[in-house]
């Protein structure tokens, strides 16, 4: 078994304003079940984070700029990490996250354990 | 109470006191020798109230006569009683001047040092748990051997390593410091946790021993509550979660031992008092902002206690489960969020998950696959339920499972 990392991303934009707190239960509840799965499966070394919308973007020459949604489209808003034999598989875990289903996407990477 | 009936019972309540009492005042080295004095005074007891009739109060006689026996031992070793008075605490000019208390305080306070040390994490598990019902329960090698499914010779040599662990070790029995509570006290709530469900879980056929078994880890438990420093959120959700299961026991089980699942239950049967005291518990778990596997596992007992099958009781059930296996994964855990799953979101849905568990060895597995595919593809679910029977090693689950086959088949026939 090796350890993937799931990222989520989705652009910021598409996301509902200010969800009202019915929405925010069903997402949260899709979540759950989604990751939940995994668990029992077990599968899940880590549920991960979620990330709070705004950053910075520290550059070369110590230039701080607001980020990092102000050049990319889509931001990461959380990540996980996975076990599983093989990359096909892992991504196999990824299907059916509730990211997709707003019109994000998860990326998938075998960490490289140092 | 009959006195055939009343001597195991006393022999239970007042062995374990008794024999705290005796090896805090002798320390770790010397369990024995404090087991051999009780086992004597209950041993005389047996024989004399047997030719004479019971004394007036059974119990204050055994305490008199333990007391004697612990102050000849002392006499007639006086090398021993030399060791002890230096090694412990006691600082009598002679053996005669020891003083054997059997106070109620001293009693319970010995009793919970002795909770921390059966409980040391020297140990295995499952040897901590064989330590917890001989010292901390009074059950013999026979009634542990039959709980536990094997020989008595297997647990009398797995009480013995465990015994000479705690001496080689060097574990003091004294309660332990404020400092050290929080780390000391998660390894006995596992260790009650372990004993309960191994009462309440056992494929063993003795309905009477099992349910013994889940009381005595509730009263360590209520131990635990009625000490002041061991009174935390944690303890409580354990005893919450304990009272929940408990409430049940009547009803799991027709007169002839056979097992009634739980959605066939009677819910007459349900203990309403064990449920009620099951919420107390619960409420104070609440406080402090820390979540153990205990508070979801007694959440979830708590719903299963709710008689109407409705949605919102299995959905809340659902993410219970699911923040559970986020804490600690475990098959068992896996299997019921399942089958919590096909009731909140329907069979569909929980068929695909289930199929990605894959826990193919496992005869709860194919029985669960098999009840999600009742009525739903009826071929397929008499082919799990015929590889659950191949796998189930009880009677009991066997009985179970062979009349599923049946329902099925004539539901096909039908």
């Amino acid at each position: 078994m090796k350890d993937f990392l799931l990222v989520y991303r989705i652009d910021y934009n598409s996301l509902p304003k200010g969800p009202s707190p019915e929405q925010m239960q069903a997402s949260a509840k899709h979540w759950m079940d989604w990751i939940g799965g995994i668990a029992a499966q077990d599968k899940l070394t880590d549920r991960g984070n979620r990330l709070v919308p705004s950053g910075k973007v520290v550059k070369a020459d110590n230039v701080i700029a607001d980020g990092p949604y102000t050049e990319i489209k889509e931001c990461i808003v959380g990540y996980s990490i996975v076990k599983a034999t093989s990359i096909e598989k892992a991504a196999e875990l990824a299907k059916g996250c509730p990211i997709l289903a707003g019109g994000g996407n998860v990326e998938v990477r075998e960490i490289n354990v140092m | 109470m009959k006195q055939t009936a009343l001597i195991p019972h006393l022999f239970r309540n007042e062995y374990r006191k008794i024999v705290s009492v005796l090896c805090k005042l002798f320390g770790i080295e010397h369990i024995e020798i404090a087991e051999d004095i009780v086992s004597d005074t209950f041993l005389l007891a047996s024989e004399l109230w047997g030719l004479k009739g019971l004394p007036e109060n059974p119990t204050a006689w055994l305490y008199i006569v333990a007391k004697n026996k612990t102050k000849d031992y002392l006499k007639r070793n006086s090398l021993f009683a030399q060791n002890i008075s230096r090694e412990i605490r006691y600082n009598a000019a002679s053996s005669e001047d020891i003083e054997i208390d059997l106070s109620i305080k001293n009693i319970n306070d010995s009793q919970l040092a002795m909770i921390f040390v059966v409980c040391h994490p020297c140990n295995p598990a499952e040897a901590q748990i064989g330590l917890a019902l001989n010292l901390l329960c009074g059950f013999g090698v026979d009634e542990i051997a039959n709980a536990f499914l094997t020989n008595k010779n297997v647990i009398y040599k797995r009480l013995q390593r465990a015994k000479e662990k705690l001496r080689t070790e060097k574990i003091e029995i004294e309660a332990p410091t404020v400092s050290e509570i929080d780390s000391r006290l998660s390894s006995v709530l596992m260790v009650l946790y372990l004993l309960f469900n191994e009462g309440y879980y056992s494929s063993s056929q003795d309905t009477t021993l099992r349910k013994d078994i889940c009381l005595e880890a509730m009263r360590l438990a209520q131990l635990l509550i009625e000490n002041e420093q061991t009174n935390q959120p944690f303890a409580n959700a354990l005893l919450s979660l304990m009272c929940f299961q408990s409430s049940r026991f009547d009803a799991r089980h027709t007169q002839s031992g056979e097992t009634i699942l739980y959605q066939d239950q009677d819910t007459g049967l349900w203990n309403q008092e064990l449920i009620t005291k099951g919420e107390y518990f619960l409420n104070q778990a609440s406080q402090g902002n820390k979540i153990s596997k205990y508070h979801l596992e007694a959440g979830i007992a708590y719903w299963h206690t709710i008689k109407a099958d409705t949605k919102e009781k299995w959905g809340n059930i659902l993410q219970l489960y699911n923040r559970l296996l986020l804490i600690e994964y475990s098959p068992i855990a896996a299997l019921n969020r399942t089958y919590a799953l096909a009731k909140a979101n329907g069979k569909k849905e929980a068929i695909i998950e289930a199929e990605k568990i894959k826990l193919t060895d496992n005869h709860l597995y194919h029985s669960l696959l098999g009840e999600l595919y009742t009525d739903f593809d009826n071929t397929m679910a008499i082919a799990h339920f015929q590889n659950a029977l191949g796998l189930a090693k009880s009677t009991a689950d066997k009985v179970l499972i062979s009349n599923k086959i049946l329902e099925c088949r004539e539901k096909l026939n039908s």
